[in-house]
């Protein structure tokens, strides 16, 4: 496999990357014949996130027919070819991508001015295949916005802040922090703001729904979005289904999938005095209709020198919810993230984890003492043992 | 109890958050008194603050373009609140671009300052955001703790040298010891001396000019007749206290000055045209 990217798009290959990392630890990268696809899932598998570049965008993009690869590599080490953009921008001319699979490396080298080469190899591990299913043309409420709305609106909250809830009316999206349990709510500032639809190039209401979800992934999105000034389109349906954030154009695809908080109050009305005494949500996890969720993770293994066996795709697709009584978050996402090994027996920290995947298996009310092996896809980690290494 | 101010003026926005910013820097929690003329940021002097007080003056006319207030009753026009200045402080830095911003007395969940800014945008319709900060009430029994302190019988009282030059000094003082003794006389010197086992370091500052206090403005100056000029009055305090006030300032006084009264407490007093902040650090022990 050879790419090659120059001139700006060097840039954005490298704005891309860095989003990416606020998303999960890893890279995952995978060569198609429509571009090559650059993943990422955090370990709760609350969020995704992919950037399709077609080949157009690359001033040579040479795969060999029929090459069905894909690798991860640590984010970090793929960031760190990239580090400094303004840099970067100045000085490189051109960076080629190369593959070696006889030793296992994906080799950045970096063309610079006055001759300079910077080669870096980097050993990717094979992975199985990262997909988020998902789609967005059946999301009851769509919106496109120019980054810089959607900057000047997350500027307001604290960058320590997780989670924000989004809701809308015909005309007026409000955005609001959202504060988790009752004890915090009569000390943390509530912080919320109306944006009116005339200041989005597209905006469609069809339910007024109002969902929660992680800014800080969102932030990610917008990193990407405000330095290349792609506007930025957000769908989502009923609380519990994930918010797909996009920016398109005609040489790259970028999506995040952000899982949603499942039991949400709509709290807004047209007036916006908001009742603020939201009633602890009730824990409605098990009856929810698991074949709602949109997303469902193929994580089929990879044909190549891998020793585990691939799960069954319908357990891999579809997992149990936590159970209701379950979870306080304590920890923001970057401490999960940054959790190198997992403990298999410890219960998921995230509502949201449960949002992806519906299950087919039989509800338990143990789940917290419920040993991970008949969880079998219950990943805390991206490195347990379903998937292919 | 009513309270409702407005800010439209993109230089007071600014000046305020500056001083907001400021208090924000000295102490994680105060008291806010309200009245109809003055706006007061208030730390008591207690053990559990290590002894160190604040009392910061503003004048709200010089703030607000618009300022309404109702006191806890007819007679008794004042409110007590105890706020934390760190999120207001951060609200409105965010919204220095904003073409008003309200600060209301609002009772959300529970008693809130409502921070309401009004963007500017390019659509018709403006964009509003709120910043809903939870505040607790003070009960009436516990006012006369707030009351301005007055200022103490100093020793001596001298012009501070510029704020710039005292950090960093006392930044570099505090990599060496925990102490420092700050000493002044009536002929305008002034001393930080820091003393360990090791090494002594004493930065000079002469010529700072000594206010005058009292009706006659005679060469003894302050309560204290016929004290020798020569005389330092010196108080040995905790030095991050001391780094703690220079760091956090924002604005720039056109006064600052020091009251010294020996061995007890240090009576920092910095004026503005329109804010007074004094900040009293104790004598340790």
């Amino acid at each position: 496999m050879q790419c090659v990217v120059t001139g700006g798009n060097v840039k954005v290959l490298g704005k891309a990357i860095h989003s990416l990392s606020r998303i999960g630890d890893e890279l995952y990268v995978e060569p198609q014949e429509d571009g090559l696809a650059l993943r990422s899932v955090n370990s709760s598998r609350s969020a995704y996130a992919c950037f399709l570049f077609a080949p157009l965008f690359f001033s040579r993009y040479a795969i060999p027919t029929g090459l069905n690869f894909r690798c991860k590599m640590a984010i970090k080490s793929v960031q760190s070819v990239f580090k400094s953009l303004a840099t970067l921008e100045k000085t490189v001319e051109k960076c080629h991508i190369g593959l070696d699979e006889q030793k296992d490396r994906l080799t950045f080298t970096l063309h610079c001015k006055h001759g300079l080469l910077k080669t870096h190899n980097l050993s990717y591990q094979d992975s199985e295949s990262l997909e988020a299913v998902f789609d967005k043309n059946s999301c009851a409420n769509v919106f496109r916005a120019q980054p810089r709305v959607l900057v000047d609106t997350v500027v307001h909250f604290p960058t320590s802040l997780e989670e924000v809830t989004v809701t809308v009316s015909d005309e007026r999206m409000w955005v609001r922090n959202h504060v988790e349990d009752e004890a915090e709510r009569s000390k943390a500032m509530l912080t919320e703001l109306c944006l009116a639809a005339d200041e989005f190039d597209y905006f469609a209401v069809k339910a007024h729904y109002s969902i929660t979800f992680c800014l800080k992934e969102f932030r990610g999105l917008l990193l990407f979005a405000e330095s290349t000034g792609l506007p930025v389109s957000m769908y989502f349906d009923e609380p519990g289904s994930p918010v797909v954030l996009s920016v398109t154009d005609s040489v790259l695809e970028g999506n995040f999938v952000l899982a949603t908080l499942s039991d949400n109050h709509d709290l807004h009305k047209s007036n916006r005095g908001g009742d603020a005494d939201q009633p602890h949500p009730p824990d409605d996890f098990m009856s929810d209709d698991m074949d709602a969720y949109l997303i469902a993770m193929d994580t089929s293994a990879a044909p190549g020198p891998s020793t585990a066996d691939p799960p069954p795709p319908s357990l891999a697709t579809f997992r149990k919810p936590p159970a209701p009584n379950y979870r306080t978050r304590t920890h923001s996402e970057e401490e999960e993230e940054d959790d190198g090994e997992e403990d298999p027996e410890r219960p998921p920290d995230k509502k949201f984890r449960s949002l992806f995947f519906g299950s087919v298996l039989p509800p338990s009310s143990q789940m917290n003492t419920q040993p991970l092996t008949t969880q079998e896809v219950l990943a805390s980690d991206s490195e347990d043992e379903t998937e292919a290494e | 109890m009513k309270f409702r101010g407005k800010i439209t003026d993109i230089a007071c926005l600014n000046h305020f958050t500056r001083v907001v910013t400021t208090i924000s820097k000295l102490t994680k929690t105060c008291v806010l008194r309200l009245t109809p003329d003055h706006l007061f940021f208030i730390l008591p002097g207690k053990v559990t603050n290590g002894g160190v007080g604040m009392w910061c003056q503003l004048l709200q006319a010089n703030f607000f373009q618009e300022y309404q207030m109702e006191g806890v009753t007819s007679e008794v026009q004042e409110i007590c609140l105890e706020v934390s200045p760190e999120p207001w402080s951060r609200a409105l830095k965010t919204v220095q671009s904003a073409k008003s911003v309200k600060l209301k007395l609002t009772r959300k969940h529970c008693a809130c300052v409502t921070v309401a800014a009004e963007l500017p945008t390019l659509s018709s319709v403006g964009r509003v955001v709120t910043h809903d900060v939870p505040v607790d009430v003070i009960p009436r029994r516990l006012w006369q703790e707030f009351q301005e302190a007055g200022v103490p019988d100093f020793d001596v009282s001298v012009y501070l040298p510029p704020l710039k030059t005292m950090k960093s000094v006392v930044d570099r003082m505090k990599n060496l010891s925990n102490f420092l003794v700050m000493e002044a006389n009536l002929n305008g010197d002034m001393n930080l001396k820091i003393q360990t086992d090791l090494v002594s370091v004493t930065t000079h500052f002469k010529d700072l000019g000594n206010p005058a206090w009292g009706v006659d403005s005679s060469q003894d100056g302050g309560p204290s007749q016929s004290r020798d000029p020569e005389v330092m009055a010196e108080v040995t305090v905790d030095i991050r206290k001391l780094q703690q006030f220079l760091m956090g300032q924002q604005v720039n006084p056109s006064k600052a000055l020091c009251n010294i009264v020996h061995q007890n407490v240090v009576h920092l007093v910095l004026l503005h045209e329109d804010v007074s902040l004094q900040y009293f650090i104790p004598a340790v022990a």
